[in-house]
């Protein structure tokens, strides 16, 4: 069996003092892995930006990180408003944050573009009143040296 | 390569604690057979340890004063924060002279290669594109190490510049030979340190360029020397030729200060300093185009080989630069040369962290680590001479610990092999699971 390492993080909707902390975490796990360096920055932002989402869009929400020797698949889930129109949110400054999260330097509308330039594989399924789902994979180069 | 820290152990002082275990930033001390072991790898020279020890027995191994005598000229190189170490001295002068009445020939100040190093920034920062952005100062050594081992996509953001000291050396040497006749290696040229960082950083340059400095001593040592020789009643010799943008660079903001552009950060405290370097890897910041790093408090004042508090010397550094000229020297005439100050190659990753050869053992052992953690009793003690349970976990994986080193193992295992009484009888009071919980 191929070697896995599954993380999970449960994202707190109301506290933006915390948001960040499980991408941080992941960041610091995948620096232990020996990927290289390109791979954990693009990772990273895909993790940070999802759980940005997640705080000020979904009241939190639930992430699971599987790291394979191929490739990492980054799965966010939330139970939040959905989102009714993903092509109209998927464009780069597109934001329905409220201004008091602007004004905190979040919601510039780059969140979901730069999740999907950064990954390799992106997904995103959301029904309004229902939750979104967001998957991405970032692959891994085959066994270096 | 092996480095030789300039942060050791004194073995006889050492109780074994764990409290430099607990402070150090990157988890590079463990505790074996009742003494605290620097991992080699891990250590910056931050000079945390040294410190916090409450035994004194984590010390700094500078370079013996009377080596001096080994050579035929003798340069001093005084740090400016050695400026802000004296009560009542408000001439800059006065403390340059008394270098010169404990042995020295000739003193060059490192704020002045300060300021030649900052003319050159101020151009450089404005060309194009050619660094990445933030440009990172690379004048602590403690940061930079950090950054080589911890944060792989921000070594190219480092400036591949010597520090000041180096450029301070290698000019003093040029012109005292030049003004002597001696061969270059007849003379000295001595730094006066406020931290082991720098100590290590003279010894083995962290760009990778030669050594240019011969011994470095604490400013504590020539505080000492100094202090008994000067008085502020004195009509000194002008000896210093630096100026605020110079001496500056002893405090937090005085190298950014110099460069005179508004989108710069300055931060201290490495804990600070790991915060700022996560925002800058997540691209966090992309307003800033410099950012200046110290690991000490307040900057170079607060370095574990100073004297004074950092924040009185702080106040007496900025008395001292009150009626100085803003700068005094130029890189251009100064200098010249780019290449001289220019490291070779830009600074390299140096994946201390990384737990196996390849990824897949390392999810293997990652997952052994997590699992391992899981199981044990999360509490922190260090006992087992690790700073937390994760670097516990993770050393036992690594094969540098053994699971029955917990006091927690040890104890149910004990239990086990007794074959009597209840687990809660061999906890102690915080992990016994009977009884009701109080609210």
């Amino acid at each position: 069996m191929t070697e896995q390492l599954v993380l999970n993080y449960s994202i707190a909707g109301d506290d933006f003092t915390k948001a960040g902390e499980a991408a941080a975490d992941f960041k610091t796990v995948l620096k232990k892995t020996g990927v290289p360096p390109d791979i954990i920055r693009r990772a990273a932002i895909c993790m940070y930006e999802g759980e940005i989402n997640m705080v000020i869009h979904a009241d939190g929400g639930d992430a699971e990180i599987i790291i394979g020797a191929d490739k990492i698949e980054i799965i966010l889930a939330d139970r939040g408003p959905g989102i009714p129109d993903i092509e109209l949110a998927m464009q780069e400054g597109y934001t329905t944050a409220p201004e008091n999260i602007r004004s905190l330097g979040f919601g510039a509308g780059m969140g979901l573009p730069n999740m999907k330039r950064y990954s390799d594989g992106f997904d995103i399924k959301s029904a309004p009143g229902v939750g979104t789902t967001v998957k991405m994979t970032i692959m891994l180069p085959k066994n270096r040296e | 390569m092996e480095i030789l820290h300039s942060v050791t152990l004194d073995v006889e002082k050492c109780k074994g604690c764990t409290t430099c275990i607990k402070h150090c930033p990157t988890e590079a001390i463990r505790v074996r057979r009742g003494k605290a072991q620097i991992l080699s790898q891990r250590c910056i020279d931050c000079g945390q340890c040294v410190r916090v020890c409450p035994h004194h027995a984590k010390k700094v191994v500078c370079d013996p004063f009377d080596m001096l005598k080994d050579f035929e000229y003798k340069i001093a190189l005084p740090a400016p924060s050695f400026y802000g170490q004296f009560k009542n001295i408000n001439d800059v002068n006065i403390i340059l002279g008394g270098l010169l009445k404990i042995g020295f020939d000739s003193v060059f100040e490192v704020s002045k290669a300060a300021e030649m190093l900052s003319d050159l920034t101020r151009k450089t920062i404005k060309e194009p594109k050619d660094m990445r952005r933030p440009v990172i100062s690379s004048a602590c050594p403690a940061a930079v190490r950090l950054i080589r081992m911890r944060y792989p996509n921000l070594v190219e953001n480092v400036m591949p510049q010597i520090a000041p000291v180096e450029l301070a050396a290698i000019l003093s040497r040029k012109q005292a030979a030049a003004e002597t006749g001696l061969s270059p290696d007849k003379i000295g040229v001595f730094f006066i340190t406020p931290c082991p960082a720098k100590v290590t950083g003279a010894r083995y340059p962290i760009g990778g360029m030669p050594r240019v400095i011969d011994g470095a001593f604490s400013m504590t040592a020539i505080y000492k020397k100094i202090v008994g020789v000067i008085n502020e009643t004195e009509e000194p010799e002008a000896l210093s030729s630096s100026g605020i943008m110079g001496i500056g660079w002893a405090v937090t903001g005085g190298e950014s200060a110099a460069l005179l552009n508004d989108t710069h950060l300055a931060v201290d405290g490495i804990e600070n300093i790991k915060k700022v370097l996560e925002d800058i890897e997540d691209g966090r910041l992309p307003e800033i185009e410099f950012v200046e790093l110290n690991a000490c408090t307040q900057g170079c004042v607060g370095g574990c080989l100073t004297v004074e508090n950092p924040y009185i010397a702080k106040t007496r550094i900025k008395r001292l630069m009150k009626y100085l000229p803003v700068s005094r020297n130029k890189f251009e005439s100064g200098v010249g040369n780019k290449n001289l100050v220019t490291w070779d190659n830009q600074l390299k990753y140096s994946p201390v962290w990384r737990l196996g050869e390849d990824t897949t053992d390392a999810l293997e052992k990652l997952n052994k680590i997590n699992e391992l953690y899981e199981s044990l009793p999360g509490l922190d003690c260090a006992s087992c001479g690790a700073p937390s349970c994760k670097a516990f976990a993770e050393d036992i994986v690594l094969g540098i610990a053994s699971e029955e080193d917990c006091i927690f193992r040890m104890r149910e295992r004990m239990q086990y092999l007794s074959g009597m009484g209840d687990a809660d009888s061999y906890l102690p009071p915080p992990f016994r699971k009977s009884g009701e919980a109080q609210k």
